[in-house]
This record gives C-alpha cells, structure tokens and sequence, in this order.
C-alpha cells in the first residue's frame, strides 16, 4: 500500500469509465509486480462485488395505493389559472364584459322608485307620468319604473323604461319612442346610448 | 419504456390522475430503494418515497419532458433523503475537513475495525452488515455509492441527479469505495 497514489488513482479509473489500452498495461504490470497493490485492487472489487450484492428491496405491496390515495385532488381552480396565464388578452377580455354587464345589472336593479326627467309642465299621479293637454314637453322624456300618458306633446325622444305607454288620442310625439321592458332591452338600450353618446360627442 | 413513461406523463399533464398510477408501479421499488439505502429503515423509506412520488406529482408541470424522467424523480427522492438524514443526526460532522489537511475529513480518521464488536458484526446477517456499512457513510457519498452500485447508474446520470460535477462524482465514488473498502475487506 506505500505504492504511489497514481496506481490506486488507475484502479478507481477502471471501476469508473475503463482505462485505454497503454493505462491497461501500466495496471497490469504494477499489479503482477505489486503483491499490496494487488491485494488493494481486490478488496476493492470485492467491497463493489458485497454492495451489488444486497439483494433488491422491494416496496411494499400497498405502495402505489397510498401514493394514489395521498395525492391532492386535481384542483380546478389551478387549471383555471393555468387557462388565464395562457391567455391573457381573453381573460382581460372576459373581466372587461363582467365589470360591464354587472355595471349595468346594478343600475337596473338599483332604483326601483320612479324617475323621471326633469321637465316642466309633467304631472305625476302616483304611478304615471303625464304631459298634459295642451303642454309641450321641450326636450327628450325618460321615465323609469313607471307608466306615461302623452296628452300633450313632446318634442323630443320618448324613452319608457320598465313602463306603458298609455296611448292618448291626442298625444304626440316628434322623436322616438321607446319601450325597454326587458334587462337585456335596457342593457341594448345603454349600449345604443353610450355609442350614441360617443358619437354625437365627437362630432 | 422510456416512451410509455413519456405518454404517462403527458397525460399527468394534462390532468389525467390515473396515468399517474403507471408511472408510481414502474417506479416504486427503484425509488423506495434508494429511500431505504440512505436511510436505512423500511418506514422511513416508505414515508420519504411517497413523499417524493407526491412531489413529483404536484410539480409535474417544472418537469422538463426533453430529459429522462428517472433522473428527475431520483433526484427528487434523494433531495428529499438527504434532508431527512440531515434532520435526524448529525453524521455530516464526518465531512467537516480537518483543519490543517487537504481533503482530510473526520471520516479518514475512524480506524475501520471500532465500528462494531466483533460478536456484534457475527450475529449480523451479511447483507444486513452490508447494508449497515453503507448506512454509515457520510449522505454525499453514501448517496453516489447507492446510485451507482444499486441502481447502476452511470456517472453522467448521477452528475445530473444529484446536479454536482461529474469530477466531482467521480472524487465521491472513489472515496465511497475505498470507506467501504476498509469496512468490508476482513468479512
């Protein structure tokens, strides 16, 4: 074992990756020359030899099952938020109609009280907004959660949300009227206004 | 195998939990033996190879299919190993290196013939003594030994399970070998 280090160094390279030819000889040489080297080498073959040896544990039968029983259910929410990561322009889509439509839904229904316009010259009886005979409504008229009668006449549009319109003979109106009864007919008729809006702002 | 191992994990991928079962037969007892060689008792093989199984599940999305699978999830499971051995005692003091000398740690200090009474050793089944000897390794070279002799791993594929150097592996063989050398040559 006083040999020189290179010698062992060899061994380990054999047991490691192989020697090429020329490092095979030089092992071989020192080793039939080397009664202590020889012996190194074989203990350490032998020692790789017991440690293979050790027969092959095994898992226990029951191993797979409890791996499956203890893994955490596939959330859904992490495949939802896998989905959002994917694709961001969809999901900053999808917020921006939510925060609207929900906007508007409040608003629908928020106020359940009458409301209307502020005009001159308009009477309100309990649950009906009424133009008068003989007056003119200057302007556009929007009555909310309740019903209008026209007598007179409105020189503007008409919007009627949640309402009848209850028809007079005499009654006129210039511009448009509308009836919004429905959630989705007052969230068209928002969307019409808001572009209307927009429009006649840039113009 | 490593292309029916490839479609599992792709299903796992794609959230199928039962392809997932596959992949844990294949590789239950590979893994639950590197578990019980590093740390040498069956429950603690047992809970640290689920463990990792679970590991290797829950973050089967950072696994990276263009590399084997195998060395990933060893990797994983001797990760986990070694933190278990660390917990428990403190054996790394064997690897602090003695002040003064080069590569020297407290390891090359024990004389090899002190670790058991001779009646001790002779009660011992071989294999169980075997197993012992390895046990007491130092984790760094305890872990390359058990890759490399019990799951006959080459040295590049340990390089990339335990992510050292091959240099360094190869450092760590040679003295795993000549420890276990000492240990086992008057059996």
């Amino acid at each position: 074992m006083k040999c020189a280090n290179e010698v062992i160094q060899l061994m380990h390279k054999h047991l490691d990756d192989g020697l090429n030819e020329e490092e095979r000889k030089q092992l071989k040489q020192h080793l039939q020359q080397c009664d202590d080297c020889q012996n190194h080498f074989h203990e350490l073959k032998r020692a790789v030899a017991m440690v293979q040896s050790t027969s092959a544990v095994q898992a226990p039968s029951d191993f797979t099952a409890k791996v499956m029983g203890s893994l955490p259910k596939e959330k859904k929410r992490s495949g939802y938020k896998r989905w959002f990561k994917a694709h961001p322009v969809v999901t900053a889509a999808a917020i921006f109609f939510i925060m609207m439509f929900s906007g508007i839904f409040s608003t629908w229904s928020q106020d359940q009280q009458l409301s209307v316009s502020k005009q001159k010259d308009i009477i309100i009886q309990e649950n009906t907004v009424i133009v008068p005979q003989g007056k003119t409504v200057e302007g556009d008229l929007v009555v909310k959660n309740g019903n209008l009668k026209v007598e007179g006449k409105v020189n503007g549009d008409v919007v009627l949300i949640n309402g009848d319109h209850l028809k007079a003979s005499a009654g006129e109106v210039t511009g448009d009227l509308n009836q919004v009864d429905q959630v989705f007919g007052w969230m068209w008729y928002n969307i019409k206004k808001t572009t209307t809006d927009i429009f006649s702002f840039t113009r | 195998m490593e292309i029916f191992i490839k479609q599992k994990i792709k299903k796992v991928k794609k959230g199928d939990h039962s392809a997932f079962e596959d992949v844990v037969t294949f590789y239950q007892n590979k893994v639950y033996q590197i578990c019980y060689r590093m740390l040498g008792n069956a429950h603690e093989a047992e809970d640290i190879a689920q463990e990792a199984f679970i590991r290797a599940y829950t973050n089967i999305h950072s696994y990276d299919e263009n590399r084997k699978f195998s060395t990933w999830l060893y990797r994983i499971a001797t990760n986990l190993s070694i933190d278990r051995i660390r917990k428990k005692k403190p054996d790394y003091f064997l690897d602090a290196e003695v002040k003064g000398t080069e590569g020297l740690t407290m390891y090359s200090q024990i004389s090899a013939d002190e670790d058991l009474p001779e009646d001790e050793v002779e009660s011992l089944e071989l294999q169980e003594y075997i197993h012992q000897e390895i046990l007491k390794l130092p984790a760094k070279y305890r872990s390359v030994i058990v890759l490399r002799y019990i799951d006959e791993l080459s040295l590049q594929e340990i390089s990339d399970i335990l992510d050292i150097p091959v240099g360094t592996v190869k450092t760590r063989v040679h003295r795993g070998r000549e420890a276990l050398r000492k240990k086992l040559r008057h059996v």
